[in-house]
C-alpha cells in the first residue's frame, strides 16, 4: 500500500476546506469501496479525510419531504421506521444490496459514489477507459456479462452497481451538495452521468464538493411498491438486472407510477416512456408487458450480456406484477 | 477446563478451540525475528522474463531482500536432469499469468506489499491459449495424453440401441477457495535445519517434498500444521510459493512468512480443471441399459500433466455389458490443476448422472425407477462383488424424505405462479480407500490416553473421529483422550485426501487400542487382578506411569476379493422462476451409504458441506478468464460466487450406517468426496423436471435458463 495521510474532521466546513486544499485528497466514509480501490491500486489518494464524524446522519420528515443525511448508514436508512412506512421502495433496495456487514458501515453518500464493479476497471494490468482514459475498454469484446445495454458508448459499457440509487432515481430524490462557497441542489436522475466521451466521470459532483443530504418528496407509492433484483446468488451479489417499481392505483387505474432499472446502464435507469404509457391505464399484465416493451427501446447487447435484453423486460413485468399484488 | 453450555459425546474435540479463536493456524505463529514475504507475479501469460528491476524495491523502507530466479539459493532437485518440469520461480520462463516471479521480504507485511509493487519486470512474450474449449476443438490434430481407454463388450453399443441419447456437457474451472489463504512460515536454521508452519493436507508429504527439492535429510525438516482452514484438495501438494519461501528464508537467514492474496489463490494453487464430456447411452425399451460411452477431455497445464478419475464411474455404476470410456487431457497456458473435492469423479458424475436422467426421460420412466432397474449386482469392471452396497435402501429413504411421490414425470407440471418446481436425483460414488498409517498410543495411569499420528485435519474432524473410535474400544471418556496430529515427527500417515483418513488412520487407532487392551489384560493377569480391572488400577498396581504401543495398519487381501466403494444419493427439490431464470434450491436430502458412521456429528457436517459445495458447483461457481489476456476476471469473493446462507435451504442428511464387513475393523468408509459427487447433476435434473430445460453447462445461472428453450 502506498502511504497516505489520514485526517479526521467533525464539521462540514472543515471537511470542505481540507478537500479544497489538496487536489489528491478524498473523503472516506464507510470505506467499503474506497479501501478496495486503494488496495488494487486503482485509487491512490494522498490524503484521506474521514467524514464519519460530520453530523450528517439525520433521517427525518420535514414538511412534505424526507431528509436523509449523506452519512446515514445503509442499515440505518433501511431499518428506519419512517423510511419503511413512507419510502418502502428505498428500504427494499437497500436491503437487496451487499451484505448486512457492509450495509452497517456503508453510507448514503458513499453508496452514490461507489464505482463500477467492472473487472477490467479493478485490474490495473488490463485496459480500461474509466480507470485510464485512452487505454481502451476491456469489456467490449471481453467479459461483459454484467454490463450495460442502454446508452452505452464506444468508450465504456460499465454499469452503476448501486441498488439504493435505483430506488432514489424512481423516487424523484433531490441531492443537496455543498461546495466551498454555497450549496446547490441537483435532481437525483441528473446526478450520475452516461459514459459518453468521459467514462472516467461517474457523476456530476465537482471536485471541491460534498454530498450532504437527500431530499425525497413524499408520495403515495407506499403499498404497491417492489424492488426486484435478479442476481447470481440470493444475497451478496450485484444485480444482473434490478427493477424498482412503484404504483399508485385507484379505481383500478394507475394514477402514479415509477419505474427505474439497475444493472443496465452507466447510471440508474429511469423508465420514463414506460411510466408515461402506464399512467392512467389499468394495472393489467398486458399493459405491464407493453410498458416493458417500451422500456427496451434502443437496448443493445454486447454478446455475453445479450440475455439482459430478455431478462430486463421480464423483470419489469414481474416487479410490476408483484407491486400490484401487494395490499 | 472450559465451561460448557452443551455437551454431547459427539462434539468436535476441537470445537471450543475453533469457536474461541484458540485454534492456531499456520499464519498465526510468531517466530522471533519473523519477516514477511510478498510475491510479485507475472503479468504476461507466456514467455520469458527478460529483466527484473528490483532496485526501487530494495531501497524501499523495511525491505530485507528481493528474491527471484536471478539470486535464489540452489535447489538441487531443480538442477537435475528430469527434475520437476515446473521450475516456477527458479526459471525465467513464464507458464501462466499470475505466476510467482519474485518475492520481496521485508520487516512488515505492508512494507513488503508496497515494495512488491515497485518490482518491474520486462518480458519476451509468446503466443498463448488459456481457452480450454478452444484447445479441445484444436486438439484433434495433436497427440495428447490421458488415461488408457477402457472397453467392455461392444464399443459404442449405444449407437445401435433401441433407445439412445447422446449429449455433451461442459464444466468451467472452479477454484477451491477455502476460507484460509494459502501460504507458509519457513525457517531455515543453521546446519540445514528447516522448520515450517504450513497449510497442508499432508505434513509427511510436505516434509518429503522439501527434503527432495533441497536434498537435505528428512530428519532435518519439521513440518507443523495442526489446524487447517479448509483445503478441498488445494493443499495436497507443495507449490512453488512454498519452495520460494523456504529459499527466501535460507537466503535472508530469518524466518519468512508468506500468505498469498485471494487473487493469487486463483492462479497458483490449482483449480478444478475445466472439462468437456460426451456421453452416449443406449437402452432397450424396457429400460435396461445396453451401452454406455463416456468420453472426456480434461484441462491440464503445459508444463505438468494432471489427470483424474473423470470417467471411472461409468465403468461400474450401472449394470451394462457394453461400456467404453476415453479420457484425454488438453493443455492450456494456466497453472496446473489439482484435485478439488469429489475430484474428477464429481466432474464425471455431472455428465453421467445428467445423461441417466436424460435417458429416463427418453424412456418416459421415473429416473429413480430407471436407476434401480440398472443397479448392478456386482462390479462388472473388476468382476468382483461389492464389499457392501445399500443403494436401493438409500433410494427408498431419500425419496420418502424429499417427497418424491409429489414429483411428476412430465417436466413443467408443478406450477405456482411464475415459479415452477421440480425434483432431481443423482448418485455419487467414490473408491473406499484404505492406506497405510501408524499410530502411537500412550495410556497413562492418570486415566488419559494420548494418540499420535502425522495425519491432518483440514476440517472434517479427524481428531473427533479418532477419539470416538478409541473411546468406544477402551471405554475411556472423550475428554480423557487426546489425538495429536499435524506434526511430521509423529508416526507416519498419508495425506488427507481421497476420503481415506478415517479408514486408514482409524484402523491404526483401532489396532493400537486393541493392543493396549490386551497389554492391560496381560498385566492384570500377571498381577493377579481380575481381567476386567480398570487400566488405571492395573497400571498403578504395576507401578507403571504409562504404557505405549505403536502400530502400523494397512489393508489386507480383502481388497483383492471385493470391490469397495462409498455411495451417496442426492435428492434435490428446486423452483425456477420463468421470467427471471432464477433457480432456488428448496430442499436437499442426501443419503450416505458409507458403512458405519463413527462420528455422527462430523459425518453430518461432511454431507452438509458437500451439499453446499454441490450447490455452488451447480448454480454459481465459475472462474472466468479473459482469454485475450489470460487473466482472471472474477478473482475475488464478490465476483466468484460461492453459495451464501440465503442460497441454502434445509438440508437433511441420512445414513445407512451399516458396517462394511470387509473394509476395515470399524466397517467405516470415507465420505468426504461422496458428499459432493453427483450433487450438481441432481440440481440440473431437478431444473429439467421443473422446466423441461436441460442445462448441460455449469453453472446454471439465470441467463442460461432464459437462453434455453
Ligand atoms: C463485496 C461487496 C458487495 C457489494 N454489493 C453491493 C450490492 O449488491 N449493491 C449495492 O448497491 N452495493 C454493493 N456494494 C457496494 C456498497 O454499497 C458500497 O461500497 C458502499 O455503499 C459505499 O459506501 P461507503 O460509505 O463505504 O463509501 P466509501 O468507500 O467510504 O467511499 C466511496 C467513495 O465515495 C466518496 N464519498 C463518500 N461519502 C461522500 C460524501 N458525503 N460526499 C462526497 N463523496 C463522498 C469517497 O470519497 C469515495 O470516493 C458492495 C460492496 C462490496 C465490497
Ligand atoms: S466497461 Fe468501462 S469500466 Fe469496464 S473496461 Fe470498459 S471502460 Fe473500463
Amino acid at each position: 500500500m502506498i502511504n497516505f495521510q489520514y485526517l479526521r474532521t467533525s464539521s462540514k466546513k472543515s471537511a470542505l476546506a481540507l478537500l479544497l486544499k489538496d487536489k489528491n485528497a478524498k473523503f472516506i466514509a464507510g470505506g467499503t469501496n474506497l479501501i478496495d480501490l486503494m488496495k488494487r491500486g486503482v485509487s491512490a489518494p494522498e490524503k484521506l479525510i474521514d467524514i464519519n464524524h460530520v453530523p450528517l446522519k439525520q433521517i427525518e420528515l420535514v414538511g412534505d419531504k424526507i431528509i436523509i443525511g449523506a452519512l446515514a448508514s445503509n442499515t440505518a436508512v433501511a431499518e428506519n421506521e419512517l423510511i419503511k412506512e413512507k419510502l418502502p421502495l428505498l428500504a427494499m433496495a437497500l436491503n437487496a444490496g451487499a451484505s448486512a456487514q457492509l450495509r452497517n458501515v456503508a453510507t448514503v453518500g458513499g453508496n452514490m459514489m461507489q464505482r463500477t464493479r467492472c473487472g477490467y476497471f479493478y485490474d490495473t494490468e488490463m485496459p480500461c477507459n474509466k480507470r485510464k482514459p485512452g487505454s481502451g475498454c476491456g469489456a467490449i469484446g471481453g467479459f461483459n456479462r454484467m454490463h450495460a445495454i442502454f446508452a452505452t458508448s464506444d468508450n465504456c459499457i460499465a454499469v452503476h452497481p448501486s441498488d439504493m440509487c435505483v430506488a432514489l432515481a424512481a423516487l424523484d430524490a433531490v441531492v443537496v451538495l455543498a461546495g466551498p462557497k454555497a450549496e446547490r441542489k441537483i435532481l437525483f436522475k441528473d446526478f450520475h452521468r452516461l459514459a459518453g466521451d468521459t467514462p472516467q466521470l461517474d457523476n456530476n459532483l465537482k471536485a471541491d464538493e460534498m454530498i450532504i443530504r437527500l431530499e425525497i418528496p413524499l408520495n403515495n407509492l407506499t403499498v404497491n411498491a417492489h424492488y426486484l433484483k435478479v442476481r447470481d446468488r440470493a444475497s451478496y451479489a450485484f444485480a444482473l438486472v434490478s427493477v424498482a417499481a412503484g404504483l399508485e392505483i385507484s379505481n383500478h387505474k394507475i394514477t402514479d407510477v415509477r419505474l427505474a432499472m439497475g444493472g443496465v446502464a452507466h447510471k440508474p435507469w429511469r423508465l420514463t416512456a414506460s411510466e408515461n404509457f402506464l399512467r392512467g391505464k389499468e394495472a393489467t399484465i398486458e399493459n405491464f408487458e407493453q410498458a416493458a416493451k417500451l422500456a427496451m427501446t434502443g437496448a443493445k447487447g454486447f454478446g455475453e450480456n445479450d440475455f439482459k435484453l430478455q431478462m430486463a423486460p421480464n423483470t419489469i413485468i414481474e416487479a410490476l406484477t408483484i407491486a400490484k399484488s401487494k395490499a | 477446563m472450559e465451561k460448557r453450555v452443551l455437551k454431547d459425546e459427539n462434539d468436535r474435540v476441537d470445537g471450543i478451540y475453533k469457536v474461541t479463536g484458540k485454534a492456531k493456524y499456520f499464519a498465526e505463529y510468531e517466530l522471533p525475528g519473523l519477516t514477511y514475504g510478498v510475491l510479485v507475479t507475472s503479468t504476461i501469460t507466456k514467455g520469458k522474463i527478460t529483466s527484473l528491476d528490483t532496485k526501487a524495491a530494495e531501497k524501499a523502507p523495511g525491505v530485507i531482500s528481493v528474491l527471484s530466479h536471478l539470486n535464489k539459493p540452489s535447489a538441487p532437485a531443480y538442477e537435475q536432469e528430469g527434475g520437476p518440469a515446473m521450475k516456477i520461480f527458479y526459471t525465467d520462463k513464464v507458464f501462466y499469468n499470475g505466476q510467482p516471479i519474485a518475492m520481496v521480504v521485508a520487516n512488515t507485511f505492508e512494507r513488503a506489499t508496497y515494495a512488491a509493487s515497485l518490482v518491474k519486470a520486462t518480458y519476451a512474450k509468446e503466443d498463448f491459449n488459456t481457452d480450454f474449449e478452444k484447445a479441445v476443438s484444436d486438439a484433434k490434430a495433436k497427440k495428447l495424453q490421458g488415461q488408457p481407454d477402457y472397453k467392455r463388450g461392444v464399443e459404442d453399443a449405444y449407437k445401435s440401441a433401441e433407445v439412445m441419447i447422446e449429449a455433451k456437457y461442459h464444466l468451467p474451472i472452479e477454484t477451491h477457495n477455502p476460507m484460509e489463504l494459502h501460504g507458509i512460515i519457513a525457517d531455515w536454521r543453521p546446519n540445514n535445519q528447516v522448520m515450517v508452519y504450513a497449510k497442508t493436507q499432508g505434513v509427511k508429504a510436505t516434509q518429503g517434498t522439501i527434503a527432495n527439492v533441497f536434498k537435505i535429510p528428512i530428519e532435518n525438516i519439521q513440518v507443523n500444521s495442526e489446524f487447517v482452514g479448509g483445503g478441498f484438495g488445494m493443499a495436497l501438494r507443495t507449490w512453488s510459493l512454498e519452495i520460494a519461501t523456504i529459499m527466501a528464508s535460507k537466503h535472508v537467514a530469518k524466518p519468512v512468512k508468506l500468505v498469498i492474496t485471494r487473487m493469487q489463490m486463483f492462479t497458483m494453487v490449482g483449480n478444478r480443471p475445466a472439462a468437456v464430456q460426451t456421453i452416449g447411452l443406449g437402452a432397450n425399451k424396457d429400460g435396461k441399459l445396453t451401452g454406455i460411452t463416456h468420453s472426456a477431455f480434461g484441462e491440464t497445464s503445459v508444463y505438468e500433466n494432471f489427470t483424474e478419475g473423470v470417467v471411472n464411474m461409468a465403468k461400474f455404476m450401472y449394470q451394462c455389458d457394453n461400456v467404453n470410456t476415453r479420457y484425454t487431457v488438453v493443455p492450456v497456458d494456466l497453472g496446473v490443476p489439482i484435485w478439488m473435492r469429489g475430484p474428477g469423479e464429481a466432474t464425471g458424475a455431472f455428465a453421467l448422472e445428467s445423461a441417466i436422467d436424460e435417458m429416463a426421460h427418453a424412456l418416459d420412466m421415473d429416473p429413480l425407477e430407471f436407476r434401480i432397474k440398472n443397479d448392478p449386482e456386482k462390479d462388472q469392471q473388476r468382476n468382483k462383488p461389492f464389499s457392501d452396497k445399500n443403494i436401493k435402501e438409500a433410494y427408498r429413504i431419500g425419496s420418502g424424505k424429499i417427497g418424491w411421490s409429489e414429483r411428476k414425470n412430465k417436466p413443467g407440471s408443478l406450477v405456482n405462479g411464475q415459479w415452477k418446481s421440480g425434483y432431481g436425483v443423482s448418485i455419487g460414488v467414490f473408491n473406499a480407500n484404505r492406506g497405510r498409517a501408524s499410530v502411537k498410543g500412550i495410556l497413562k495411569a492418570d486415566g488419559t490416553l494420548v494418540l499420535q499420528s502425522a495425519t491432518s485435519d483440514i476440517g472434517p474432524g479427524t481428531g473427533t473421529g479418532m477419539t470416538l473410535i478409541a473411546s468406544k474400544l477402551l471405554g475411556i471418556p472423550n475428554d480423557k483422550i487426546k489425538f495429536e496430529l499435524g506434526d511430521s515427527s509423529l508416526p507416519p500417515a498419508p495425506s488427507q485426501g481421497g476420503s481415506a483418513t478415517l479408514s486408514t488412520v482409524g484402523s491404526a487407532v483401532n489396532d493400537v487400542c486393541v493392543a493396549l487392551k490386551s497389554t492391560i489384560a496381560e498385566l492384570a493377569a500377571n498381577s493377579n487382578m481380575d481381567a476386567t480391572s480398570n487400566f488405571i488400577d492395573v497400571l498403578k498396581k504395576n507401578n507403571l506411569p504409562s504404557i505405549e504401543v505403536t502400530k502400523q495398519s494397512q489393508a489386507g487381501k480383502e481388497r483383492e476379493d471385493y470391490s469397495m466403494y462409498s455411495f451417496s444419493i442426492h435428492f434435490v427439490k428446486v423452483k425456477v422462476h420463468s421470467l427471471t431464470g432464477v433457480v432456488k434450491v428448496d430442499k436437499i436430502v442426501s443419503v450416505g451409504d458409507s458403512g458405519t458412521i463413527v462420528s455422527p456429528k462430523t459425518a453430518r457436517s461432511q454431507m452438509v458441506g458437500g451439499a453446499v459445495g454441490g450447490v455452488g458447483m451447480a448454480l454459481t461457481e465459475e472462474s472466468i478468464i479473459d482469454h485475450r489476456y489470460g487473466r482472471y476476471i472474477n478473482n475475488n469473493f464478490a465476483d466468484y460466487h460461492v453459495p451464501v446462507n440465503a442460497d441454502i435451504p434445509e438440508i437433511e442428511v441420512h445414513f445407512i450406517n451399516k458396517p462394511d464387513p470387509y473394509i476395515n475393523p470399524m466397517g467405516a468408509k470415507g465420505m468426504g468426496e461422496i458428499a459432493l459427487i453427483g450433487f450438481s447433476a441432481a440440481v440440473a435434473n431437478a431444473v429439467f423436471n421443473a422446466t423441461g430445460k436441460r442445462i448441460r453447462t455449469l453453472p446454471i445461472t439465470p441467463d442460461k435458463i432464459l437462453a434455453t428453450s
